[in-house]
């Protein structure tokens, strides 16, 4: 009786991401692996584009590099916030809500007004003298990187304020109090301790990047196309479908893997909170 | 965590505080410049470019499109997002423990993978016109939110009190809504305050189910700076900034902004 209630209970909501998620992403999967010219030949036609390749090293490398980033700026940052009397803990908190739930469209646009030819950074350079011609920043891998490190480090930060407000006083009082010196309290202690924070934070940048559209699209244009990007293209101006899935299929392979990886690190550096 | 902290490290806590928050308020000057083409600080002080949002149809129509979507996906993935959270709460023993992790397969699966796939099977395949299509997708997009936050909060629901009601003769169905549902409201509310939000500024699922004059806001904005680079799009920015103090807002009256950070 009770459990024909509970699965009537879950049952729209599992009938909904079965029919509407599960059903059509297996059959974008199912497409590239019956293809006419042979399984996995979707895959080595990708494989055999160097300007695919290209795309794919590319969207990895931005994606580590904002990742990377992303923990460091958003780490040091929440360590300052956790750690902040209360009433400034509430506005640097706000500050970095905000940017959050404001849309990816509107983030990435603010680079466009900062970074083009005509811009505040360019227009401000010119009138210190620093440079002799405006440059130009945007559809560079850079322009990307600083759009999506924009976009994410609040991410970080929202995670990580949590877990290092979590840590005990009396921990980090016991290990000064035993002689350790600020640098190896942090080493010792409160790093292991951030350690699972730091990773899933780490898991929702990257994936975040690697598979995001509207930033890359905006700020990398052609010149700079990630993955997201072409899938697009693929689907919506080519039309080459079997590519587009392609693509889709080893964005979802690369982020699942991403995903296991992380934990199993999380696992190995901190077995305890694991 | 309260000891002293490096001088240096405050310094630099601060500059990622302007880094975040002053491209924001850039768009806010370059919304306001009484000029054709977009920049910072504003030449001259106008209105104009909000005028014009409401003057161009396109706009127009696609905020009431993304607004619809806001509140009818979100509304709709509460309507079967939380009988779920109460099953896995209410019946944790009676249902397999991974069925929770399905909820959350709409983050897990990037976005762009989920409209590319939802449009092929959905709107070629089964010939769903485009704002079913739409609804569905942004449904989809937030059914996690409706899921885990109410879930959340029936997680330090006492559910002995239900209980009680129950042997005293009250109806089940009339306990849970006189009895649940007043005492999970604040995490339903914040559920709908985050699921709206995040369907409002959907660019990945949206970008493959819009189609003939069926699209979203944050489409319309990228489809309008392949045209044009006057400020407009600044202002419709703003109005959306706007969205975003509204929403923190009521995140802050329900669950506290601190929600966030856990």
């Amino acid at each position: 009786m009770k459990r024909w209630l509970a699965w009537g209970l879950v049952g729209p909501a599992t009938l909904a991401v079965l029919v509407f998620l599960i059903a059509p992403v297996a059959a974008t999967f199912a497409t590239t692996f019956i293809d006419p010219r042979g399984p996995f030949a979707p895959y080595v036609s990708y494989f055999a584009s160097a300007f695919r390749r290209t795309v794919l090293f590319r969207t990895l490398e931005i994606a580590v590099i904002t990742t990377i980033i992303s923990v460091i700026v958003g780490f040091l940052t929440a360590y300052v916030i956790a750690r902040a009397p209360r009433r400034a803990k509430g506005l640097l908190i706000m500050a970095a809500v905000f940017p959050l739930l404001t849309g990816v469209v509107v983030r990435s646009f603010a680079w466009l007004i900062i970074l083009g030819k005509n811009g505040i950074l360019n227009s401000t350079l010119l009138a210190l003298h620093i440079i002799p011609a405006p440059l130009s920043m945007l559809y560079t891998e850079g322009s990307v990187i600083v759009a999506m490190v924009y976009l994410f480090v609040p991410l970080m930060i929202l995670t990580l304020v949590g877990v290092l407000e979590s840590i005990p006083e009396d921990l980090l009082q016991a290990s000064t109090s035993l002689g350790a010196t600020p640098a190896a309290t942090m080493r010792q202690v409160i790093l292991p301790l951030a350690t699972p924070g730091l990773i899933v934070g780490a898991v929702l940048v990257f994936t975040g990047s690697f598979t995001s559209y509207a930033t890359p699209q905006l700020l990398g244009g052609e010149q700079q196309m990630m993955m997201g990007t072409l899938l697009y293209q693929q689907a919506m101006v080519t039309f080459d479908w079997t590519l587009a899935s392609t693509i889709a299929v080893i964005m979802v392979v690369l982020t699942i893997a991403i995903v296991i990886a992380m934990s199993a690190l999380a696992r190995r550096l901190n077995p305890v909170a694991a | 965590m309260n000891a002293r902290i490096n001088p240096l490290l405050v310094g630099f806590a601060a500059l990622v505080m302007i880094f975040l928050v002053a491209p924001l308020i850039i768009i806010i000057g370059a919304s306001l410049s009484d000029t054709t083409f977009l920049t910072f600080p504003p030449r001259g002080l106008t209105l104009r470019w909000f005028e014009n949002i409401f003057a161009v149809d396109a706009f127009r129509s696609t905020m009431v499109t993304s607004f619809q979507l806001g509140v009818f996906g979100t509304l709709l993935s509460l309507l079967v997002g939380i009988p779920t959270a109460y099953a896995l709460n209410r019946f944790r023993i009676a249902l397999p423990r991974w069925l929770g992790t399905v909820y959350v397969l709409p983050v897990l699966i990037p976005e762009i993978v989920l409209g590319f796939s939802l449009m092929k099977s959905m709107i070629i395949g089964l010939g769903v016109p485009y704002f079913p299509g739409l609804l569905i997708g942004h449904a989809l997009l937030v059914l996690p939110y409706a899921v885990r936050v109410v879930s959340a909060s029936l997680a330090s629901f006492d559910f002995s009190i239900e209980e009680a009601a129950i042997s005293l003769g009250s109806h089940p169905l009339k306990t849970f809504f006189t009895v649940v549902l007043p005492n999970i409201r604040s995490g339903v509310i914040a559920a709908f305050i985050l699921a709206f939000i995040t369907s409002i500024n959907d660019v990945s699922v949206s970008l493959f189910l819009t189609g003939p004059g069926v699209s979203t806001l944050p489409i319309q904005i990228l489809a309008y700076m392949d045209q044009f680079f006057d400020p407009t799009v600044a202002s419709v920015s703003v109005l959306l900034m706007l969205v975003t103090v509204v929403v923190m807002a009521g995140v802050e009256a329900t669950l506290g902004l601190t929600f966030l950070t856990k």
